[in-house]
């Protein structure tokens, strides 16, 4: 499904410059689309635009082949699973009981989880390593694995995108590449991947295309090696950087200078 | 659904037949087996009918009904505003009730019609839900639930003024039977009383028990339950709503009943889990339950002379919840 915003813009109530000023972008099917940024570029804001959850000043959004305002938000959830930065846990809840509620845009308020729901969330919780802590309470969980269950409920709404803000932030190594494969491998098969990082390095390496943000404006907008350059990425992030092509794996990354 | 879901809610079901038994079976005028046994198939003193029939079962459904509305409400408070402190009369809805009620009380016309006192307490509750989201909604265009609360707690200052005011200006007669009204009681049921509580109360409870899910997401947080497929606003909206109405009907006959909105549905979720399919429905019953023996206790304790049924609940509510508390977290 093809994510499309058009010069989105947003402001907050009481906030006097724009969170996002005239932001374009397009994310086709089959992409791992990677938006970068400094603190407060307009990141999650960006996600929240294109998904309805924040009021656009202007602009437009298009999710497949039809504005955002067509979608019905049972629907849309249907199509597109997201996963914010943090969420609150005010009640205990299991693991289980937290993924499965992804499969809810699909039965609605009252019908219960038939064998195909709960083998599809038993999947989920295979692919994003949290199965056997299916019964673990949620409150007790460490950072990372609280992310990789809320990666697995995404994956357990079955979308045909998936939109993520800082998914791997505080995940170890081998998780951090266990979900990036796992992201690759899901825009091999034609899903769309709209990944919010701060993760320069990884970025390069599995994203087809990336969107830089600065102060909520678009700084640069293309293939890893094309935004890679040092000027951008110096001023966007107002350190100075060297940027070399990784011999391992052959894509552009990034060393701070001291 | 696992084992022990279902085998609370068999054993809730069969409490709750119990609690019916025992809360008309029992009462300060004193009937043996036999008696009791006559009464029920039709016979017996007529005026020995008329208290069990007329007097002591009414009470006990209507005691059924408001503590399930209450538990009810408290539990879908408790997941839209995702805090566990709050409870059915957190949208200034008991201060409302109560500044009506007293109105009626200090101008001598709650004995002139039997339904002054709970019209002029429901019609309170209405305009401080009103003013609560009037307030809110004027605020912010989205109903944030910080300001919501905020506003429950200003609109709720308010009422507790009022009260102030006609109390300071009212004698002493006035004074007692206002607080008593506030601290509840269900000696004004009667079968219409029941039947008016139902009709809010089943219908309301019914469509709540259809937002289980939405609840659900609601409690993980309202960005990640539009992404979920809430329509967060009208979820939010609409589900305050009733829950409020459900509270303000109970409140209006009963007065104010504390710590079953707050407790019940922290019970519950202790023993069964937080999936709103199961604790909605759950919690009613063990509120229903609750309320009828707290009922019990108010009537007989101190027999003839009837007790408050909120100093009861608060007696046993407190350290009952302290116990679960404490098994909850050992385990």
């Amino acid at each position: 499904m093809r994510i499309e915003g058009e010069s989105l813009t947003v402001t907050y109530p009481g906030a006097g410059d724009p969170a996002l000023d005239t932001v374009s972008l397009r994310v086709e099917p089959g992409t791992l689309y990677a938006v970068l940024g400094p603190n407060g570029s307009g990141k999650s804001t960006l996600m929240r635009a294109l998904l309805g959850t924040v009021p656009l000043r202007s602009g437009a959004v298009r999710l497949g082949d039809r504005p955002l305002g067509d979608w019905r938000r049972r629907e849309l959830a249907r199509s597109v699973g997201a996963v914010t930065q943090h969420e609150p846990t005010a009640f205990p809840i299991r693991v289980r009981e937290l993924v499965a509620m992804g499969r809810y845009p699909h039965l609605g308020p009252l019908r219960p989880e038939t064998p195909r729901d709960r083998e599809i969330i038993r999947e989920a919780l295979v692919q994003c390593d949290v199965e056997r802590m299916a019964d673990r309470d949620v409150s007790t969980l460490s950072g990372g694995e609280h992310q990789r269950v809320r990666i697995a409920r995404a994956l357990a709404q079955e979308p045909k995108a998936l939109v993520l803000d800082e998914p791997t932030a505080s995940l170890d190594i081998r998780h951090e590449m266990e979900i990036l494969q796992l992201l690759r491998k899901s825009a091999d098969r034609g899903m769309t991947v709209l990944l919010i990082t701060h993760h320069l390095d990884l970025a390069a390496r599995f994203a087809d295309r990336i969107l830089v943000l600065g102060c909520g404006r678009v700084a640069a907008e293309g293939t890893p090696t094309e935004v890679f350059r040092e000027e951008i990425l110096e001023a966007v992030y107002g350190w100075p950087v060297e940027v070399r092509i990784d011999e391992i794996t052959g894509a552009p990354r990034v060393i701070p200078r001291s | 659904m696992t084992l022990r879901p279902r085998l609370v809610a068999v054993l809730l079901v069969l409490a709750t037949v119990a609690a019916v038994w025992a809360g008309t079976r029992f009462g300060p005028v004193p009937f043996s087996g036999a008696q009791f046994r006559e009464i029920l198939m039709g016979g017996g003193d007529p005026l020995d009918r008329y208290f069990v029939l007329e007097l002591r079962l009414p009470r006990v459904f209507l005691g059924l009904l408001v503590g399930a509305g209450l538990a009810l409400a408290g539990a879908v408070f408790q997941a839209l505003l995702r805090n566990p402190l709050a409870e059915p009369y957190i949208l200034g809805i008991s201060g409302g009730a109560a500044a009506g009620a007293v109105i009626i009380l200090a101008l001598g016309l709650a004995g002139a019609a039997s339904w002054y006192l709970p019209g002029a307490a429901f019609a309170g509750a209405l305009v401080a839900i009103t003013l609560v989201f009037g307030v809110a909604a004027s605020a912010d265009r989205r109903l944030d639930v910080r300001v919501l609360l905020l506003s429950g707690v200003v609109v709720g200052a308010f009422f507790a003024a009022v009260i102030a005011l006609v109390l300071a200006l009212s004698d002493a007669p006035t004074v007692r039977s206002a607080v008593m009204w506030m601290m509840g009681s269900l000696s004004g049921a009667s079968w219409r009383t029941v039947g008016i509580v139902a009709a809010y109360t089943v219908p309301a409870g019914v469509f709540l028990l259809a937002l289980a899910r939405p609840l659900n997401l609601m409690s993980i947080g309202e960005e990640t339950a539009s992404y979920l497929g809430t329509n967060v606003e009208g979820t939010k909206r609409i589900a305050y709503g009733v829950a409020s109405l459900i509270a303000a009907a109970g409140v209006a006959f009963v007065g104010v009943i504390g710590f079953v909105g707050l407790i019940i549905p922290h019970a519950v979720r202790l023993l069964v889990g937080p999936d709103h399919r199961v604790l909605l429905p759950l919690s009613a019953l063990a509120g229903g339950v609750f309320l009828v023996l707290a009922d019990l206790g108010a009537r007989t304790a101190f027999a003839p002379t009837e007790i408050p049924i909120g100093v009861i609940t608060a007696f046993v509510g407190v350290p009952f919840f302290l116990l679960l508390l404490r098994r909850s977290l050992r385990a």
